[in-house]
């Protein structure tokens, strides 16, 4: 391959690298941080992929919108949509079991699919949305936008690290893993557990919406298979697990790594024999699949585990299976 | 009136067996070894590819291949239990939802890999439907469906109630400490349990497939009313599985009945989604489910 070849893959690979790293720091918010399990993340990435879609797309007979509105915009109403589906999700099933959640969530996920592949009024169906606008267009043209566009994403990767950080460090985040690791404890010094647990929620939701914006500005286009539970929810899970819940430069490593496997096992399946060529991406699925049961055996907590902020003179023993 | 019966009536009670046949697994899984069992399509798509084998081979009708499709879903849920649910299971359960995730995931590749993605059927071209009193018209696929899972509620009942390892499936679901501590094996007993769990599966992945076609997506596609239909039942209520399963299958089909107008009730593609909101209903106000299920 060429070099400048080279450096345009890389830079398709760390622009998707970037958003599954947004994706990756949202589920652990709401994982790493609160122990809820989220099996819809697909469904959030979907309703900000689409908030934004229609805000700033051109105008279009075939489906809602085409507000032409200023991309950021766009970007923080997809955060907005995505955070109130997360309350309504949470309002629901924040009081029960893990497992509960995650039947909810992959529940509503499967809601949203059937909304945006039905209603075509609102998203014109399968046949999706077209001219969705990038950042900055029309400032730099073909390849160079690429890059530009990079920056835009790692600019935001970055600011949701801080924002997470923060986060964690904060009061707000300590009561959350006190929940977390001993949720009747924190009920009994006063925590209103419920409502952190929302909290929680809601703020990973809204984040996932954001990846999910960036990801149809980037490809200029969105159509229901763009959400793809197995692509969105699934590998963010392994990220998250493989790059160490409960630690941001964790999921953000992780992120990358696995995207990394996941891209190279593509360009190494693609130079087998045609008819193997075709199932390639059933022999990734299945390399990511045994990764993950790898991963939960063997380094449950991650490349980078979890490490508690200094100062803090009681969480010696704190629970170990978050790492 | 016979509309009714023939094409929303019969139907949907097809499809309820189907479903209650998948959600009596999970239903039991969930009691016995305390996880959400996401894989458990997956193994009803294994059991239909498994018996599509059979029949190619064989030529036989598939309700006589069944035997060779519920071995492999048999073994394939054995093997995953010893291979990645085993290690994990004195962490907390999430652990092993999480796991389930992943084999339902291997599952559905290793599918893909073995029989291609394309659609398959069992038996081609179109069957002609049986006529009974002149009147009610019904297709023998939805028959046969439902005389398994009277066969099956039977053969259930008798072997819940009437068996050693029955009682002690139950013992174990209801209080595990105390089922250890009386000295059961619970080795033994989740053993069982895959068993049972995994042949009902293969059965429910072949009457589905007969119902459609056969997929790799087959069985993951119908996850949630199964979910939906063990919660309704209770958690860790076999028999209340059963009963879920029948009311989340009649009321899918029934929901495209023009009840008030003429126009269905409910837009058809979003007759997969009454299930859930069943769920979500029941996750708020009762869910403990209709037989007083165990909240975990």
């Amino acid at each position: 391959m060429d070099p400048v070849g080279l450096l345009f893959y890389l830079v398709a690979f760390l622009i998707a690298g970037g958003i599954y790293a947004i994706l990756c720091l949202a589920l652990n918010v709401q994982w790493g941080y609160g122990g809820l399990f989220n099996a819809g993340i697909a469904g959030f990435f979907a309703v900000g992929a689409y908030t934004s879609a229609l805000l700033t797309a051109a105008p279009a007979q075939t489906h809602l919108g085409g507000y032409e509105l200023p991309v950021p915009i766009g970007i923080l109403a997809s955060a907005l949509t995505a955070g109130i589906t997360g309350w309504a999700v949470a309002k629901i099933c924040i009081r029960l079991k893990s497992d509960y959640l995650a039947m909810a969530s992959i529940g509503i996920a499967e809601i949203l699919r059937m909304v945006i592949v039905n209603e075509d009024w609102l998203t014109n169906g399968s046949l999706g949305i077209t001219n969705v606008p990038r950042p900055f267009d029309g400032l730099l043209q073909g390849r160079d936008a690429d890059i530009l566009y990079l920056v835009v994403v790692w600019l935001i990767v970055g600011l949701v690290y801080l924002i997470c950080n923060r986060l964690y460090d904060s009061p707000w985040g300590r009561t959350l893993r006190a929940v977390r690791d001993n949720e009747d404890a924190a009920r009994a010094v006063g925590k209103d557990v419920d409502s952190f647990r929302l909290q929680t929620f809601v703020i990973g939701a809204a984040i996932m919406g954001v990846a999910g914006a960036l990801s149809a500005h980037y490809f200029r286009f969105l159509s229901p298979e763009a959400t793809e539970p197995l692509l969105i929810t699934f590998l963010t899970w392994v990220m998250l697990m493989a790059g160490g819940s409960g630690n941001n430069k964790g999921a953000i490593i992780g992120a990358l790594a696995v995207w990394g496997i996941w891209s190279m096992t593509e360009i190494l399946t693609n130079r087998l024999p045609a008819e193997f060529a075709t199932r390639s991406s059933y022999i990734r699925m299945l390399l990511i699949g045994l990764l993950l049961q790898f991963v939960l055996q063997r380094y449950r907590s991650g490349l980078i585990p979890e490490r508690s902020p200094p100062g803090i003179a009681f969480d010696k023993d704190h629970d170990k299976t978050h790492g | 009136m016979m509309e009714f019966i023939n094409f929303y009536l019969i139907p949907g009670l097809a499809l309820g067996s189907i479903y209650a046949l998948g959600a009596i697994g999970i239903s039991m899984i969930f009691g016995i070894l305390r996880f959400a069992h996401f894989a458990h399509g997956d193994v009803m798509t294994l059991g239909a590819y498994g018996t599509l084998t059979a029949v190619w081979l064989s030529g036989l009708h598939p309700l006589l291949a069944l035997p060779v499709g519920i071995v492999l879903a048999v073994a394939a849920v054995l093997l995953a239990d010893k291979i990645f649910y085993k290690p994990l299971r004195d962490l907390p359960t999430i652990y092993t939802v999480i796991a389930s995730f992943g084999v339902a995931l291997i599952f559905r590749s290793l599918i893909q890999l073995i029989w291609g993605s394309q659609n398959q059927v069992f038996i081609r071209g179109v069957q002609k439907p049986l006529v009974l009193f002149d009147m009610i018209r019904v297709s023998a696929l939805h028959l046969e469906a439902i005389a398994i899972i009277v066969i099956a509620a039977v053969a259930l009942h008798y072997f819940l109630t009437r068996t050693k390892t029955g009682r002690s499936m139950r013992a174990v679901s209801d209080n595990p400490e105390l089922a250890r501590v009386a000295g059961l094996d619970t080795e033994k007993v989740v053993r069982s349990t895959w068993i049972i769990g995994g042949s009902l599966a293969a059965i429910a992945g072949v009457l589905a497939g007969l119902d459609t076609n056969i997929q790799p997506n087959l069985g993951w596609n119908l996850i949630l009313p199964m979910f939906a239909a063990t919660i309704l039942g209770g958690i860790g209520k076999p028999m209340g599985a059963l009963l879920g399963g029948m009311v989340i299958g009649l009321i899918e089909e029934l929901s495209a009945y023009p009840w008030i107008t003429d126009e269905p009730l409910i837009n058809p593609g979003y007759k997969s989604a009454t299930a859930f909101l069943i769920m979500v209903i029941l996750l708020i106000f009762r869910p403990q489910g209709l037989l007083k299920g165990r909240l975990l």
